[in-house]
């Protein structure tokens, strides 16, 4: 199993990524966003941080590195894509998730401990969580206001593509516990097919004991767990094709 | 050479008197320029030079004291820590987000041109009222300019403090401290050696913003200053992170490629040139017609002087400029050779074929004018101390008291401030801003370093010997407090003009305090930053200084993780107690000054040798695993520690006060040397035991439990025993003490 974090310009989560992934003892290195190839790799993962400084608007320029293109054609062909914070608002600029982001609710950076409710079990990030399941993580971030019509926010919830909401401790969507503004508590969505996860929070960040958590690593056991074929696939609404490349 | 062109750079007559003797002759503009940026206060310290020789800067873990880019401490296992503060005073007052953005990405720089990765930011801040609304929107824009550049270049701001006060309403500061941790071995000198080696300007092309922005640092605020906004960076955190990055993997090609480096923050290519020469030994040439520029039509004079930010200046080994170039351009950056080493120790910038500067470099650096200011006692220090303060009534209502000092600013949470700093990113923070004193891993160990900074600016002002001596302990103990031992200061001294008697006495009593806290707890300074000239006036006559803030940025390693504590409350049922003995001392404390309104009097004893027993008993503690929490008594006495314990920890106490004094004095006096600590019952013998054996006083207080905070006074001075002063909800209490500045900024 090989991991892979793209490193852009001004990406600044990518070592904590990595040594996320490391932690799993899972083979994982960083790709260049220079680059024309992502190699051979299971999952790539694209960290959080100011791609380009967030000029012009988060992830807006990112979407147009080089790597990019693979990225896109390794997700289309089923492979599992993680974008975190940064790497969700990049996600959404280059279409392979629907939506966009605003800016905070409150208009300034918001960097706290939230509690995220895990939505749908059938993704691969969270094939190893109960339904229901709240999860405490990190966010940081000052562009985290999920925003899409009433028409795609219906569709998401229909397909069970809305994998995170923020919510309490006790697990309820409340407006103190929404962070951000986002519509409808949206914390994390994936595609269609379920291959592509973004989300705000940062799940590296909370994947050590001696840092104040460890729930970031039910995303990563997840995910790992599914590609190493532990997780039944027919569970999955997600064709068991071309996620190797 | 009119004296109207000198003067309006800031020289005075006689300086421009010695610059013409050193050079045998009249400079010619661009060199006048190079000299009144070099000799400015900000550059050459020539005001405070004699002083600071009195701090301690040895001691057997300093690998690099003052001098450098930044100080560097041994922290064991082939790792050092790289660490220093600075302040961006000035700046911040005229355009509060461009100023402290340009703040933390200066004093960044001067961590990795040290060789080291940063790790971490903290803050020391000044604000007038928050009742005031332009001290309002200089604190939002401050944060904001300080979340901006910090979480953007993705260096976590873990720690700081921030306070007001009326003196600060025209000159708030901002001082800014970042650590970074470097193999030992691999420390970077901003050294230039090795004649014909080729010197090169990396990163940001260079404009004209910034000129004389340190000539502007080094004098009052006035209507013009105000008005000299050209004299404030603008930062570009983007820039820096590739900048930060790219220097890093340059060191990483061997230890032979970098000679020298040295950022280009104040005074630009001329600081970074003449101070690489003079340090090295040696001259250098520079060609400002090869600096990049952003702008068209710039002359010698404006690139010298400009402070365009996020560029370096890099002396490397002759034959490795295609090896350098390559690193930076794959980051997307410019490295451009402008010049090379020399052996005659003469700067000499040319445009193109023409000598435009020829000036020896340590004519710029060394020779700079050292002045002993005359310092006056001022008339209110006396007063003070003598002020009797035995006839303040005891508050009414104690609840009452106890909230109104923990909504004061300098006490209350500050979550609505670092709530807007990404404290996490790296992965290293192991005690969050708001849990304690901030604690960050050290990259790849299991050691931990305790970061700090420090100050108390009303006592610095009733009595800056003590004050600063108390900012010292007061660091110490907030380190020792989360297990660590500290292990080496940085300083950021915030004053008024040093022109004026009574403040330079100010200054001089203040590192004097400073220097003897240093001694006896033995922790060395190594490095730092002075800022004069922090007061303003709209007319110019009256001008008022700051109250003095020599703030304390101190650095303090943990060996273990598992050894760090927290100050919150854990366990229901663990016994609370007090280590260190209480005093009559409310002069200068927070209560005395929220709730009495008196911002005066003696303040509190300074004993260095308790304070050393007391940290010495908390680190013992600390390894020996005895304590469920720690938490130093600092500003709001007693009674803010029991109230942050509890809430901190979400959980109650319930404790009695033992007599034998008021209840507002054991509640409030601010004495030095005391922790409130809490461990389980079963180890009150072991606890008791380590305290006798360092020869401090411990007096259990009551107990851990419930959901609220009671308060009993067994009595004194003649009060009906056994009173109930205090019964709050936790929850009560918490709401105060979190939502006070976020109500008084968003009111």
């Amino acid at each position: 199993m090989k991991v892979g974090v793209v490193v852009f310009p001004g990406s600044n989560c990518d070592a904590d990524c990595y040594r996320a992934v490391e932690s799993f003892g899972v083979d994982v290195r960083y790709i260049w966003y220079q680059d024309h190839s992502l190699g051979e790799c299971d999952l790539v993962v694209l960290p959080g941080g100011f791609s380009y400084g967030d000029y012009l608007r988060a992830g807006a320029i990112a979407r147009f590195a080089p790597i990019m293109d693979e990225v896109a054609v390794f997700a289309r062909a089923g492979g599992l894509v993680l974008g975190i914070c940064n790497g969700f608002q990049v996600l959404l600029e280059c279409g392979l998730l629907p939506g966009a982001m605003l800016p905070n609710a409150v208009l300034r950076f918001r960097c706290e401990s939230v509690h995220l409710r895990v939505e749908s079990t059938l993704s691969p990030f969270t094939c190893l969580c109960r339904p229901g399941q709240v999860l405490a993580m990190p966010i940081a971030h000052g562009w985290g206001n999920y925003y899409a019509d009433d028409a795609t926010l219906d569709e998401l919830e229909r397909r069970g593509q809305v994998v995170f909401r923020y919510v309490n401790e006790q697990g309820v969507p409340t407006s103190g516990s929404n962070p951000n503004g986002s519509c409808r508590s949206i914390a994390g969505i994936t595609n269609e097919r379920g291959n592509v996860l973004g989300m705000m929070p940062h799940p590296e960040r909370a994947c050590e004991a001696v840092l104040g958590g460890i729930d970031g690593r039910w995303v990563f056991a997840s995910a790992f767990e599914f590609l190493s074929g532990g997780v039944a696939l027919g569970r999955m609404h997600l064709a068991g094709d071309g996620a190797r490349h | 050479m009119g004296e109207c062109i000198w003067r309006e750079m800031g020289l005075a007559t006689e300086e421009y008197g010695r610059i013409v003797g050193i050079l045998g002759r009249e400079p010619n503009l661009v060199e006048l320029g190079m000299f009144a940026v070099m000799w400015s206060e900000h550059c050459s310290y020539k005001n405070s030079r004699a002083v600071l020789g009195l701090l301690p800067t040895t001691g057997s873990r300093v690998i690099q004291g003052p001098g450098e880019n930044a100080g560097v401490v041994d922290i064991g296992d082939g790792l050092a820590v790289v660490f220093k503060i600075e302040s961006h005073n000035h700046p911040s007052a005229v355009e509060p987000y461009q100023g402290a953005a340009t703040g933390v990405g200066g004093i960044i720089r001067d961590i990795f041109t040290m060789g080291a990765r940063p790790v971490a930011l903290l803050d020391a801040l000044r604000f007038g009222p928050l009742s005031d609304v332009r001290s309002r929107h200089l604190f939002a824009q401050v944060v904001a300019g300080i979340a901006g550049y910090g979480n953007s270049i993705g260096i976590p701001t873990v720690g700081g403090e921030v306070a007001t006060h009326e003196s600060f309403k025209e000159s708030p500061l901002v001082n800014v401290m970042c650590v970074g941790v470097a193999p030992a071995s691999a420390i970077k000198k901003a050294a230039a050696r090795g004649a014909g080696n080729p010197v090169m300007v990396v990163g940001a092309r260079t404009g004209r913003d910034g000129m004389h922005g340190a000539t502007f640092a080094s004098a009052e605020l006035s209507p013009e200053a105000m008005a000299r906004r050209s004299a404030v960076q603008v930062g570009d955190p983007f820039m820096e992170k590739l900048l930060l990055e790219a220097c890093l993997e340059l060191y990483a090609l061997g230890d032979d490629v970098v000679i020298g480096i040295q950022d280009m923050g104040a005074a630009g290519l001329t600081c970074s040139s003449c101070e690489m020469a003079s340090r090295g030994e040696v001259g250098m040439e520079i060609d400002v017609a090869k600096v990049p520029r952003r702008e068209e039509g710039m002359n010698p004079y404006e690139v010298m002087l400009s402070e365009s930010q996020e560029r370096m200046l890099v002396a490397v080994k002759a034959g490795s400029e295609p090896e350098v170039e390559r690193v930076f351009r794959k980051w997307g950056l410019e490295a451009t050779v402008v010049g090379h080493v020399t052996d005659d120790g003469v700067l000499r910038i040319r445009d193109g074929g023409a000598i435009v500067a020829e000036v020896p470099a340590k004519a710029l650096t060394d020779m700079a004018p050292c002045y002993m200011r005359e310092a006056c006692e001022p008339g209110y220090f006396r007063r003070e101390r003598a002020r009797d303060l035995s006839g303040v009534p005891e508050p009414e209502d104690y609840s009452d008291a106890l909230m109104r000092v923990l909504a004061s600013p300098r006490i209350a949470s500050k979550g609505w401030v670092y709530g807007q700093y990404d404290h996490q990113v790296g992965t290293n923070t192991v005690v969050l801003p708001g849990q304690g004193t901030s604690v960050v891993r050290v990259p790849g160990t299991n050691k931990g370093l305790a970061l700090t900074c420090d100050a108390n600016s009303l006592y610095c002002y009733l009595d800056p010997w003590a004050g600063a001596a108390h900012a010292v302990a007061e660091a110490a103990r907030n380190l020792a407090a989360a297990g660590a031992e500290p292990v080496g200061i940085t300083d950021c001294l915030n004053f008024g003009s040093p022109e004026k008697p009574e403040v330079f006495w100010q200054f001089k009593q203040a590192v004097e305090g400073m220097a003897e806290a240093c001694r006896v707890l033995d922790i060395p300074v190594t490095g730092g930053n002075v800022s004069f000239y922090n007061e303003s006036s709209k007319d110019c006559v009256s001008a008022v200084a700051v109250h003095p803030t020599p703030v304390v940025g101190m650095v303090g390693l943990i060996e273990d993780l598992s050894w760090v504590m927290t100050p919150g409350f854990k366990h229901e049922g663990d016994v609370v107690a007090l280590l260190g003995r209480t005093r009559d001392e409310i002069g200068g404390s927070e209560y005395l000054a929220t709730v009495r309104g008196i911002e005066g009097g003696p303040v509190p004893a300074v004993d260095l040798r308790a304070e050393r027993g007391v940290i010495e008993l908390i680190i013992a503690l600390s390894r020996a695993g005895l304590l469920s929490s720690c938490h130093d008594l600092s500003e709001g006495g007693l009674g803010v520690a029991l109230a942050e314990a509890c809430i901190l920890g979400g959980i109650g106490a319930r404790v009695r006060l033992p007599g034998m004094m008021r209840a507002d004095r054991h509640l409030f006096s601010e004495s030095g040397g005391r922790m409130l600590v809490s461990f389980p019952p079963s180890a009150a013998d072991e606890v008791q035991e380590l305290a006798g054996r360092h020869g401090v006083p411990l007096t259990v207080l009551g107990e851990v439990g419930g959901m609220r905070l009671v308060i009993d006074d067994a009595g004194g001075g003649g009060d009906p025993p056994g009173r109930r002063i205090v019964d709050a909800a936790v929850g009560d209490i918490s709401r105060v003490y979190r939502g006070a500045i976020r109500w008084a900024v968003e009111q």
